[in-house]
């Protein structure tokens, strides 16, 4: 940071501007206000406000089933809702004492990948667009779109999925859907030719690179105390992920590492969450091997076995008389669940993603609480901030991560 | 590497005797839901405990998780609690404890000199529970309007009106 002039103390003309960056600006992708204290273009103070999409989803939970909290837990960070949905699921899982085939779990391991993919592809292509580049963020909407497209063909759903059901998936993977995640996976036609060509554009891109490097740096021991998790955090050169550390949905059947980076600048971010793409490709590969192997029966198993939580199948309920009284009692809330208090957490797109359950005995929960990564790390936006250009402040957020849904609940 | 797998890893059990040597009866109900410590401290040492998870040698629960609260209308006397998350990376073990709460008088010591993360998670729990955290350096609401004049997730403001009559909905159990 050069040497600054500021007007001599005292002097009658204020010495800073305020401005109101927010919350409908459009640089800020989201609402969230900062009123930042400027001198000329650099920025002495920033003071963050939020909430403006607070939707009480703790609130409402309590009054929901199991079943009817997944549509909420959509719209946290919508634009990876499956590993929120996938996340919930496994929380009940827990809770339930439910174990769930190893086919299950790899299939949910592709669908989580594929959304992490989705989540870093937009923050990485829209870093390139608060820095001026627009043609990264154009080229890769196809592969987003595909991505969709697969959600779609395994939910019916494409942006807030509610995909999957306590247990598993509400039915099997078609063969389009492999189809679909054989053309994403193709290295001549698919996403990995599209991310090299992505990386090309910006990785060794010189004004690129300027424009980053040095750009809201956050050192590895503030990070956590902070509480940064994720790629955030593993950018300030932390290998702490939970998908290692603690792992869910056997996770420690695949062989990946983990990127770290040493500035936790921007350009550090950038690089962890694009290496974190190749990372998925690779696990997303091994999944599908692992999916192709079963054979007979065992390739059919798309839940687990868990009547009085899982959904029948709609035939049945309409021939079978226990299908037609589990449909009944699940659709009513009729369902006590055990009492207990569960934390179960997964590695979200923007971190660790925690969901922390107190149950009574009842139908509904007694408490829920997201613990959503980017509220707790949003508070050191105006750290980050601070002495840096009002540019740098743009593309802080975006690299950041920061989604609205998510930090407001 | 070797050396890693000769020291003896940190247990449950190994934390609840620390801690029990150090507060004694302090720390009560000590309980392993899903495989996690779970224990209660007594409000007004609920920062020596952090302290002293945070710095000791052996503990390094050097990572906020989460911290939130829950209400208990039937309990009198101790209608909040107050919860914290605790993670040690070096190890990977988590720890849970909580710290109760009077309704009326809910001053719970705040954990921002420690854990910055507290900043924004206490401004939450005082926003929807009313715990009020003696030394928070900016203790206002987070999500919520500034006019609202209630603490929306206590127990005694039900989602829905439970006495609505313009909704028939008997069939659907509720009636």
């Amino acid at each position: 940071m050069s040497e600054h002039i500021l007007l001599p103390e005292g002097s009658i003309e204020k010495q800073t501007t305020t401005l109101n960056l927010g919350p409908t600006h459009p640089a800020t992708h989201g609402v969230f206000q900062n009123i930042l204290e400027l001198d000329g273009e650099r920025i002495m103070k920033a003071t963050s406000t939020v909430g403006y999409i607070h939707r009480a989803f703790e609130k409402i939970a309590e009054r929901r089933n199991l079943f009817q909290i997944t549509p909420l837990t959509d719209r946290l960070n919508y634009c990876s809702s499956p590993l929120n949905n996938i996340g919930w699921h496994l929380t009940c899982e827990k809770l339930l004492g439910v174990s769930t085939p190893k086919r299950v779990d790899y299939l949910r391991v592709i669908i989580m990948e594929l959304a992490r993919i989705a989540d870093h592809l937009i923050c990485n292509s829209i870093v390139g667009v608060d820095s001026g580049a627009y043609s990264g963020f154009l080229y890769v909407m196809q592969f987003r779109e595909l991505i969709y497209e697969i959600y779609e063909e395994v939910c019916g759903s494409r942006l807030t999925t509610n995909i999957g059901r306590i247990g598993g998936f509400e039915r099997n993977f078609t063969n389009t859907a492999f189809e679909k995640i054989e053309k994403f996976l193709d290295e001549k036609t698919g996403y990995p030719a599209q991310l090299k060509e992505f990386e090309n554009l910006f990785t060794r891109n010189r004004i690129f690179m300027e424009r980053t490097i040095g750009c809201g740096p956050i050192a590895p021991e503030r990070a956590m105390n902070y509480g940064f998790t994720g790629p955030n955090l593993r950018a300030a050169g932390v290998d702490y992920d939970v998908r290692v550390h603690s792992p869910y949905s056997s996770y420690e059947d695949f062989d990946f590492t983990i990127p770290v980076g040493s500035t936790g600048d921007c350009y550090d971010r950038f690089l962890v969450r694009n290496e974190e793409m190749w990372q998925s490709l690779s696990i997303i590969k091994q999944a599908y091997q692992k999916v192709q192997e079963f054979k007979g029966a065992e390739a059919e198993v798309y839940h687990a076995d868990v009547p009085a939580y899982y959904l029948p199948e709609k035939k049945d309920v309409y021939t079978k008389m226990e299908a037609l009284i589990y449909h009944f009692k699940i659709i009513m809330g009729e369902t006590e669940m055990p009492a207990g208090e569960v934390y179960h957490s997964i590695e979200g797109a923007n971190g660790e993603l925690g969901y922390y359950l107190i149950s009574d005995g009842g139908r509904t929960p007694y408490r829920l609480h997201f613990r959503r990564p980017c509220f707790i790390y949003y508070q050191a936006y105006p750290e980050l901030i601070q002495g840096g250009m009002l540019s740098d402040a743009v593309i802080t957020m975006s690299s950041l991560n920061l989604i609205a849904g998510e930090l407001d609940a | 590497m070797k050396f890693l797998q000769l020291e003896i890893m940190l247990t449950n059990e190994i934390i609840q005797q620390r801690l029990t040597e150090k507060f004694g009866e302090q720390l009560t109900g000590w309980m392993e839901p899903y495989g996690m410590l779970t224990f209660t401290a007594a409000k007004e040492i609920n920062l020596k405990v952090l302290q002293f998870l945070h710095d000791d040698e052996e503990m390094k629960f050097t990572f906020l998780t989460d911290l939130q609260a829950v209400h208990y209308p039937d309990q009198k006397g101790a209608e909040l609690a107050v919860v914290y998350h605790l993670h040690n990376w070096t190890d990977n073990v988590r720890i849970r404890f909580k710290v109760f709460t009077d309704i009326n008088q809910p001053d719970v010591f705040s954990a921002t000199a420690l854990y910055q993360s507290a900043n924004f998670m206490e401004r939450e729990t005082y926003d929807f529970f009313g715990v009020n955290f003696v030394g928070h350096p900016n203790l206002i609401r987070i999500l919520n309007v500034d006019e609202m004049d209630y603490f929306p997730l206590r127990k005694e403001y039900p989602l829905e009106d439970q006495t609505r009559i313009d909704k028939d909905d008997e069939m659907f159990g509720r009636g």
